[in-house]
């Protein structure tokens, strides 16, 4: 299903070295089922503040925040 | 004609008096030259006039007011206030009657979600924090500059005009009775947050002034709460904002909190608004049942600014009148006494003819750095009770969601509280002593540690209006060539007292000899025996030796009087 999102993170990741571990696509898949669902779980008016929350402890678990940062960037561009 | 209010203001724990107006130097035939003249006598103003006292220059006063300030408005006094307090005779009383503490609490939806533990070292004879209401401080200074043959207070003289004339500032002073002028060698402006002097002389403070404006409430309430500084984020009665409380003595209690954007002052004051939002708060602490009084209330709008320059000619500025900081982490009246400190001991030997030529210009290096550094800090404290962007909040909010269940984030509830700046890049600072070999006690440009000594005893209670060397040393005599420099270097006129930490009792060169046979003290200084500190009159360590020289001494005395 998401095999064109998974090539499109493939070729960043040749250009910029995004991940650190690679996740399997299956992974992938399913962690995109989650958040869709979990933003859609959301009420309304709070889903930024959801995501914040969840790019908070993405960052701790991460434990770079050099790398954050990097990632910040990237999520920054072709909105 | 300057008529300042004879009504003595009303407080529900202090009683105010009514000083009389001076005006006997109006139509006086000639105009007098002071050596020195500070302009308000408030926390600043009167701890400058008594630190000059100390080194022995007289100074006169003038308040523009002639009672003391209304309302508790400065209420937390730090340790290193309170050193500094000590030094001009005042801490024992301010320790008497203010309310030590060292935990703050923040609380987020009922829960608390950080407790922040300020430090507390046995070598220190003061707390952390010491809660006393403004009122209750100034009359403690004012008490201690009556006393004191050496200040002149002028209450009802308001400075009107100010010139600057090459070698003295000259200021035309207006009383209940009319204008009288006079002039000074130097005036100190600590005026405070509004002061005249700084618009006289058309100043600009530079910097931010941040959204957030705060109501400032005293009640008058009996709490069974623990001196502790509580803070409650969001609270369901003032979404979005931030409330803060603190005991004040007398069962008096600060509370803070931010006004709703669009509100006026007048409106967030008005005593419906007051009653309502003082209720919501302590409905939300379960003590909706407990009866109050309000004592005092004011509007305060955070600001970060300072003068980019403390020196102007004759006039030099302290405290609020140099620089506006937030009062979140206690940085107002804290910053002032520091500034004071490290001001009078340079204008003192400026006025004896001792200073070198970068003596007095480092004052406004040293403080302007350190309301810049104080002005960044702030800035983070700032931006997590009022975040001044939509980023910015939804982080804020982001960490207070997290913070009920994920320990990681509680860290970020924690505004650094005001500390001792370190004047580690000071021109005055010695530049080839053994710093750099020191792995352990103040390094140099920090305060000295303080040191307890025996029951009731501490390092800084032997501390005076002078330079001290600390030598660590199990000898009875010091090195010939150090007391030969030290005598010359007195012979001089600059104050300079040697202390000597060691085994003997009574060592040959120094003015005091302190115990130290199990060498707990030298420990805590990192340094060998044989090695000394070189401290400067406000306590800042200027040079530290692991062997100590006459000349090393002189060369450090030398640049820490700004020869160079």
């Amino acid at each position: 299903m998401l095999h064109w999102l998974r090539q499109y993170i493939g070729h960043w990741e040749i250009t910029e070295d995004i991940a650190m571990s690679t996740l399997t696509i299956a992974d992938l898949e399913t962690l995109y089922d989650h958040l869709a669902d979990s933003l859609d779980r959301t009420p309304e008016g709070k889903r930024e503040l959801m995501l914040v929350k969840l790019a908070l402890l993405a960052a701790e678990a991460l434990g770079d925040a050099e790398r954050f940062a990097q990632l910040a960037e990237i999520a920054q561009r072709d909105l | 004609m300057h008529c300042p209010s004879v009504e003595p203001r009303r407080s529900l724990y202090f009683d105010y008096q009514v000083y009389p107006a001076f005006t006997a130097g109006v139509g006086a035939a000639a105009i007098r030259r002071e050596a020195l003249v500070v302009v308000g006598a408030g926390p600043i103003g009167l701890t400058a006039a008594l630190e000059l006292a100390r080194y022995g220059i007289p100074s006169v006063v003038l308040e523009a007011e002639q009672q003391v300030s209304e309302g508790s408005r400065a209420i937390v006094f730090t340790r290193r206030s309170l050193e500094i307090l000590q030094q001009v005779g005042v801490a024992d009383r301010v320790t008497q009657a203010g309310l030590a503490w060292r935990f703050g609490n923040s609380f987020y939806r009922n829960q608390r979600v950080f407790r922040m533990e300020a430090p507390h070292d046995d070598n220190d004879r003061f707390p952390p924090m010491t809660n006393l209401q403004q009122p209750c401080l100034e009359h403690e200074l004012v008490l201690a500059a009556q006393a004191n043959p050496l200040i002149e207070l002028r209450w009802g003289n308001k400075v009107v005009d100010v010139r600057q004339a090459g070698d003295h500032a000259w200021l035309e002073v207006d009383t209940p009775a009319g204008p009288y002028a006079l002039e000074s060698a130097w005036v100190i402006a600590a005026d405070g947050a509004r002061s005249g002097l700084r618009s006289l002389l058309g100043l600009k403070l530079e910097g931010a002034a941040y959204e957030g404006r705060f109501v400032i409430a005293d009640i008058r309430i009996k709490l069974d709460l623990p001196t502790e500084r509580l803070a409650y984020f969001d609270p369901p009665w003032n979404p979005g904002n931030t409330v803060l409380m603190h005991r004040e003595p007398g069962d008096i209690w600060r509370i803070d909190y931010q006004l709703p954007a669009h509100e006026t002052p007048e409106q967030a004051l008005s005593p419906e608004s007051l009653r309502e939002r003082i209720d919501a708060q302590l409905a939300l602490m379960g003590m909706q049942d407990r009866s109050w009084e309000l004592d005092w209330s004011s509007v305060y709008a955070a600001r970060a600014l300072t003068l980019p320059e403390y020196i102007h000619g004759r006039v030099v500025f302290a405290g609020d009148a140099a620089h506006l900081l937030p009062i979140f982490g206690v940085r107002g009246a804290n910053t002032g006494f520091q500034d004071v400190s490290d001001l009078c001991w340079k204008l003192a030997l400026q006025v004896k003819g001792l200073a070198g030529p970068a003596l007095l210009p480092s004052y406004s290096q040293e403080r302007v750095g350190a309301a810049r550094e104080i002005i960044q800090e702030a800035g983070k404290s700032t931006r997590f009770m009022t975040p001044p962007s939509t980023g910015q909040r939804l982080l804020r909010d982001a960490v207070l969601s997290l913070s009920l269940s994920q320990a990681f984030v509680r860290p970020l509830y924690h505004w650094r509280t005001s500390r001792p700046h370190d004047y580690c890049d000071s021109p005055l600072n010695c530049r080839d002593d053994d710093d750099h070999l020191f792995s352990q006690g103040p390094r140099v440009g920090a305060p000295l540690q303080n040191l307890r000594l025996g029951e009731d005893d501490y390092l800084f209670d032997h501390l005076g209006a002078a330079f001290h060397l600390l030598c660590f040393t199990d000898a009875d005599e010091l090195p010939k060539d150090v007391q030969a420099q030290v005598a010359r270097l007195q012979e001089q006129g600059i104050p300079l007292r040697v202390i000597t930490l060691g085994e003997q009792a009574a060592v040959k060169g120094a003015d005091l000899s302190l115990d130290d046979r199990s060498g707990r003290l030298r420990e805590l200084y990192g340094v060998p025996v044989g090695g000394a500190y070189l401290a400067r009159p406000d306590q800042h360590v200027c040079a530290r030796w692991q062997g100590l020289s006459g000349a090393a001494l002189a060369a450090a005395v030398h640049r820490a009087l700004g020869n160079h």
